[in-house]
């Protein structure tokens, strides 16, 4: 009898979480240990050889960090995840396994700030070029590709310019070249969107955001696909013997997670951005009810959306759910069920009025960050993207009047209400 | 073909004895790892290789045919290119093997009929390893998808 195919909901329970062997717990068991116990000096030899699957040290691994790993990897429709200690730290491992000093990255302009920045000036000293380009035209990252190109990489909404990437037409430009794509689907979550299922290779998340849901812990995930040709030449560091891990040749002998185990074994053991496994277990928990939660980020950020876009006090919304958005075809072809929980507008009255804006609001939380359950503004120009210059800011999607929301879910005509009569204190001088 | 989660834990559960033709005595090749983890794991290993007289402290047979009658195989582990595969099922059929597997990148439809036509069952295109990993604890402690759902409390320990 065919296994059977599981559904999404039931996967975001299950996945990575069989009841505890040893004692029974049906809750996931938070293993808050560094290190494992060896049967003998042989079987530590095993384990350091990876010729045994076991644990070793919570650096590299840990049985709790293992079923968010699992779950995540699983609702991505991936073969294997790796967790770290933050969205910024997947980034960083994921494309320090894929490239060295001399090789380059071609990515989306519009970023996080912080990974523009972390691409920008971090890996640049390193020797590491990023060339970045406008995503909407998918042939600029065909112009921006040379023979030192080792990935292509964007994020499927764009934070903060809530821009739609055309995933499947960069992949194929990025397979072209022989090199995978790299999607940062942090505000798309695997409920909204699959990024693997339109040809992208490696998926990395901030789990920080809607993942957790619970605005509690830092955290981030590195999925594969499982899919890349690794022996197509141009990566001879999955295909040779390894001078990081003992000489193994991780494509040969893992396979379709040959990526996943040298990010972990060479990248994550020597760099050592590590996840807790206190905040894996949070992150299990906020995965339970992602797609609850996503749905009702969705219907109450389009409801907010269109309650703006009708305001006099509002002078334009950028939300890929509105159909008279740019964004809205992609937005119907990769995140069918909802454009996601963040949206940005701008405030007549410019800058002061975006300020006064955010400081008027009662419950709405003025914070760096989105994805929590509950709603969120900020002034991005003066914050997130405060490190970038203004060419640079604009280049990301950021104009002096914007504010961003990301919208929780509190009562929605309770949301409306405190965004109306902030709107209102906006405008008072 | 893919094979369903109950069939591969009851092969792995009734077998012991795992004839792997191809066992490279190279410790970091893949089939070394493979059978030193099954060999780890309670199963005994007869390699098979005309090039080497012993691996994993077990005497290296030239061919399945070489193998003493006195050692059932169960499994016989297939890490050869698939051309090679059809003779290799022939002789499994031959000493009375019960499971005919052909490792992960292996595919040789005309092998897999020889040897279910032999009354073997037949795994293709898996690792021994990688399944029992994935099906009996250990791989997902590597953050693989192992596409095992359940409510019932795991029977065996990682180690
Ligand atoms: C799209 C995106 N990617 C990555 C990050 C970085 O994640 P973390 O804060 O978990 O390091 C963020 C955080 O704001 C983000 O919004």
């Amino acid at each position: 009898m065919a296994d059977r195919e599981f559904g999404f909901e039931t996967q975001c329970l299950h996945a990575g979480q069989l009841p505890d062997a040893a004692t029974g717990a049906r809750a996931a068991p938070i293993y808050q240990t560094t290190s494992y116990v060896f049967d003998s000096t042989d079987h530590a030899a095993s384990l350091f050889n990876l010729q045994t699957f076991g644990n070793v040290y919570s650096r590299m691994m840990n049985p709790t960090n293992a079923m968010l790993e699992e779950r995540l990897a699983t609702l991505e429709g991936g073969r294997a995840g790796l967790v770290v200690g933050s969205g910024m730290a997947a980034q960083m491992v994921a494309l320090l396994t894929l490239l060295e000093s001399g090789d380059e990255l071609v990515s989306a302009s519009t970023l996080y700030g912080g990974t523009y920045s972390q691409f920008d000036y971090s890996f640049r000293r390193m020797g590491i070029n990023t060339h970045f380009v406008d995503p909407d035209d998918p042939e600029n990252f065909a112009k921006a590709i040379t023979p030192a190109t080792k990935a292509v990489y964007a994020e499927t909404i764009g934070n903060p310019l809530n821009n739609v990437l055309d995933i499947s037409a960069v992949a194929k430009i990025a397979h072209d070249a022989g090199v995978p794509l790299v999607i940062d689907n942090t505000f798309g979550t695997p409920y909204l969107c699959r990024p693997f299922e339109h040809g992208a290779d490696i998926v990395v998340h901030s789990v920080t955001k809607w993942i957790g849901g619970h605005g509690s812990s830092i955290g981030g995930a590195v999925i594969e696909s499982g899919k890349f040709p690794w022996d197509n030449g141009k990566f001879p560091g999955m295909t040779e013997p390894s001078k990081g891990y003992h000489g193994i040749r991780f494509y040969e002998t893992f396979g379709d997670f040959g990526f996943v185990t040298k990010a972990r074994m060479e990248t994550l053991r020597t760099l050592g951005p590590s996840m807790s496994p206190l905040s894996a277990f949070l992150f299990l928990q906020g995965l339970e009810t992602l797609p609850l939660r996503m749905d009702r980020h969705c219907t109450n950020t389009l409801a907010v959306a269109r309650f703006l876009d009708d305001h006099p006090l509002v002078s334009w919304v950028k939300y890929a759910g509105l159909p008279d958005n740019p964004y809205h075809q992609l937005a119907q072809k990769y995140l069918p069920k909802g454009a996601g929980g963040v949206l940005t507008f701008g405030i007549r009255g410019g800058q002061a009025a975006g300020i006064r804006f955010i400081e008027s609001a009662q419950f709405l939380s003025h914070l760096a960050n989105v994805g929590d359950a509950k709603t969120l503004v900020i002034h991005p120009a003066s914050t997130t993207h405060r490190q970038l210059n203004e060419e640079e800011q604009a280049s990301a999607g950021v104009s002096p009047d914007m504010v961003r929301m990301s919208v929780g879910l509190e009562t929605l005509d309770d949301i409306l209400w405190d965004i109306e009569q902030a709107l209102a204190k906006s405008q008072e001088s | 073909m893919s094979t369903d989660i109950e069939t591969l834990r009851r092969i792995l559960g009734a077998s012991q004895v795992i004839a792997v033709v191809g066992l490279s005595a190279n410790w970091w090749r893949p089939s070394y790892f493979a059978a030193k983890y099954m060999q780890d794991h309670g199963y005994r290993i007869i390699p098979v290789n005309p090039n080497y007289k012993e691996i994993l402290g077990e005497r290296c047979y030239p061919s399945l045919e070489d193998i003493p009658d006195d050692i059932n195989i169960d499994i016989v582990d297939v890490f050869q290119r698939a051309e090679l595969a059809p003779p290799l099922a022939h002789s499994a059929v031959a000493i009375g093997a019960k499971i005919f597997w052909l490792q992960l990148g292996i595919v040789n439809d005309e092998a897999a009929d020889i040897a279910r036509q032999g009354g073997l069952g037949v795994v293709m295109d898996y690792c021994v390893k990688i399944e029992h990993g994935r099906l009996m604890g250990g791989l997902n402690l590597f953050g693989v998808s192992t596409g095992v759902i359940s409510a019932k409390r795991p029977k065996w320990l990682v180690y």
